[in-house]
């Protein structure tokens, strides 16, 4: 494990002194700047909405303005779990950087898991930190607070660690650029057929919502998110609940233990993968 | 037993083929010279003993463990033709980095000692971008170093490097002879290979076309006499000198001057591998 250790920290310098995470933590500011302000505006006019019977404005409002910042939170630990993974393998490589590292007695898988431990060792507290940031922004705003909190932001950090784990498979295969360009198209696809999923659920469309269920555990970070939206309105029912399932931050198509459980069978299959591939490969 | 062993090895790329069944051995304490020219698939061998390629064909066993084995990469340290080290580190984190990596516990002696051994002790703090490409090769030779291992394999270990540089170089390797260590040097420079190598290795189309120490490769091509009809080429070596000038004594010639005439490496590089040396 001492082998393991030394490369998580070694990944870990090369991000610091990439300047990664000055540009993600630059962004982070941003973003919740730009969200308290959007939650001030928001909830400032919510007191002036007359909504139709049945829908309570705050909580509707609440979840929307919430799930949207569940859906920026992912996009930014995705971008900080690519950066830190797009180039592990190939792009090491190709930049000599990797070979000194493989002519020691640490096995390929080893490290492989190393650098997905580092990712995933900043990404996840990351993820888990604008979560809370964003929720603690919507709660002392808007006095709205989800009704779950802890599920969902343990399956947001499981989607960028399923991320991470494409970004350093696709590292075996590609260069740095041609995986930080597929990763992001996987991860932009992935958005892509779950709110087709909440439109085929707005429409009744079951084909529409099949084919996002089929996607979802394709790319089963995708269902994580959608579960996490769904978790963070679990117990809203009525009309408010209803007009939030139908997103597009609403998210009812996949969830539960079984997408969970799938996660977990989907990150060993694409770390196996990796790991066989990742040691076929000359270098 | 055998600081390295390569039988019947084999890497093809497709339909490349970079070596086409090569055996090769580098005895404890053996400095080897690896030559040929680019594409001759010295780079394959020596990435094949440390584990970076996988053969196609044949084994290489190292210290007797086999290529790639966490067990084999124990018992060697390399440097890469083409290597960059992370800009970051200082040449002595960097020393560091690869003895945590490597399990040795020569700790802060065995850092200080490394970098004085390449001339590093002055630069010990400084930052690998901040090195010219001659020290960041020293700095490699000293991470090969790492934990003492007792078969060494340098992949274009000068090429950076300036005259004093490929100095330090052969007196390092002269030295590690002396502690015992095997090496497997693969380098375009003859001159240094002819005077720091025990055996050299001729790869040629990805096979071994010539082997044997500097002074058998460097063979005897006849003698030059020049008497007073001119200067002739005789065949013979130099213990056939005496015969040969009473001969022509006997002979009423006048013998001018004699010299033994031997190929350099050289010219026996240029002869195996033929038009193609580049």
């Amino acid at each position: 494990m001492n082998g393991v250790w030394t490369i998580v920290v070694y990944g870990l310098r090369e991000a610091l002194r990439r300047k990664v995470f000055a540009v993600v933590l630059l962004l982070t500011a941003g973003f919740l700047f730009l969200y308290w302000l959007a939650n001030h505006y928001a909830f400032r006019d919510v007191e002036n909405i007359q909504p139709p019977a049945g829908i309570d404005p705050r909580p509707f409002a609440g979840a929307f303005i919430f799930g949207l910042a569940m859906f920026a939170t992912l996009f930014l630990g995705v971008v900080l779990a690519v950066f830190l993974t797009l180039g592990a393998v190939r792009g090491d490589a190709e930049r000599g950087l990797l070979q000194p590292l493989l002519v020691r007695p640490v096995s390929r898988p080893a490290l492989l898991l190393a650098r997905w431990l580092g990712a995933v060792g900043v990404c996840t507290p990351y993820v888990i930190g604008v979560y809370a940031a964003s929720m603690v922004i919507t709660g002392l705003t808007g006095e709205w607070w989800p009704d779950h909190v802890v599920v969902p932001a343990l399956e947001l950090a499981g989607g960028v660690a399923i991320v991470a784990a494409l970004s350093l498979l696709g590292s075996v295969f590609l260069t740095a650029t041609a995986n930080g360009i597929a990763i992001f198209m996987v991860f932009g696809a992935g958005l892509v057929a779950g709110l087709l999923g909440t439109i085929g659920h707005a429409l009744n469309s079951h084909t529409l919502e099949h084919a996002a269920k089929v996607a979802a555990w394709i790319v089963p970070f995708e269902a994580l998110y959608q579960d996490a939206l769904r978790e963070i309105t679990a117990e809203t029912t009525g009309l408010t609940g209803f007009l939030l399932q139908l997103g597009p931050f609403g998210g009812a198509n996949t969830g539960g233990p079984g997408v969970r459980l799938w996660a977990c069978a989907y990150l060993v299959v694409v770390a196996l993968v990796a790991a066989a591939a990742f040691s076929r490969r000359d270098l | 037993m055998s600081a390295l062993s390569a039988r019947g090895l084999e890497k093809r790329y497709g339909s490349t083929t970079a070596l086409a069944g090569v055996d090769v051995d580098v005895a404890e304490g053996e400095l080897v010279g690896l030559l040929g020219p680019n594409g001759a698939g010295k780079s394959t061998l020596v990435k094949i003993a440390c584990g970076l390629v996988r053969p196609t064909r044949g084994q290489a066993e190292v210290c007797g463990a086999k290529a790639g084995s966490r067990a084999s990469l124990r018992q060697l340290g390399y440097l890469a033709e083409l290597f960059r080290f992370p800009g970051w580190y200082s040449a002595d984190e960097l020393v560091a980095l690869h003895q945590r990596l490597s399990g040795s516990t020569g700790g802060e002696a065995e850092r200080s000692e490394l970098l004085e051994l390449v001339g590093l002790t002055e630069a010990r703090d400084r930052r690998v971008e901040a090195m010219s490409k001659g020290m960041q090769q020293r700095l490699g030779i000293a991470q090969a170093l790492v934990g003492a291992p007792p078969l060494l394999l340098l992949d274009e270990p000068t090429s950076a490097l300036d005259p004093a540089g490929r100095r330090t170089v052969r007196l390092l390797l002269e030295e590690l002879r002396g502690r015992g260590t095997s090496v497997l040097l693969n380098s375009h420079l003859l001159s240094e290979i002819e005077l720091v190598c025990d055996r050299v290795v001729i790869l040629h189309r990805g096979a071994v076309v010539a082997e044997g120490s500097p002074a058998k490769l460097s063979r005897a091509r006849g003698i030059e006499i020049e008497t007073d009809q001119g200067t002739q080429i005789h065949e013979g070596t130099r213990e056939d000198v005496p015969r040969l000038v009473a001969e022509l004594v006997a002979a009423d010639r006048r013998v001018y001057g004699v010299r033994v005439l031997t190929s350099t490496l050289e010219e026996t590089y240029l002869e195996a591998v033929g038009e193609e040396a580049s």
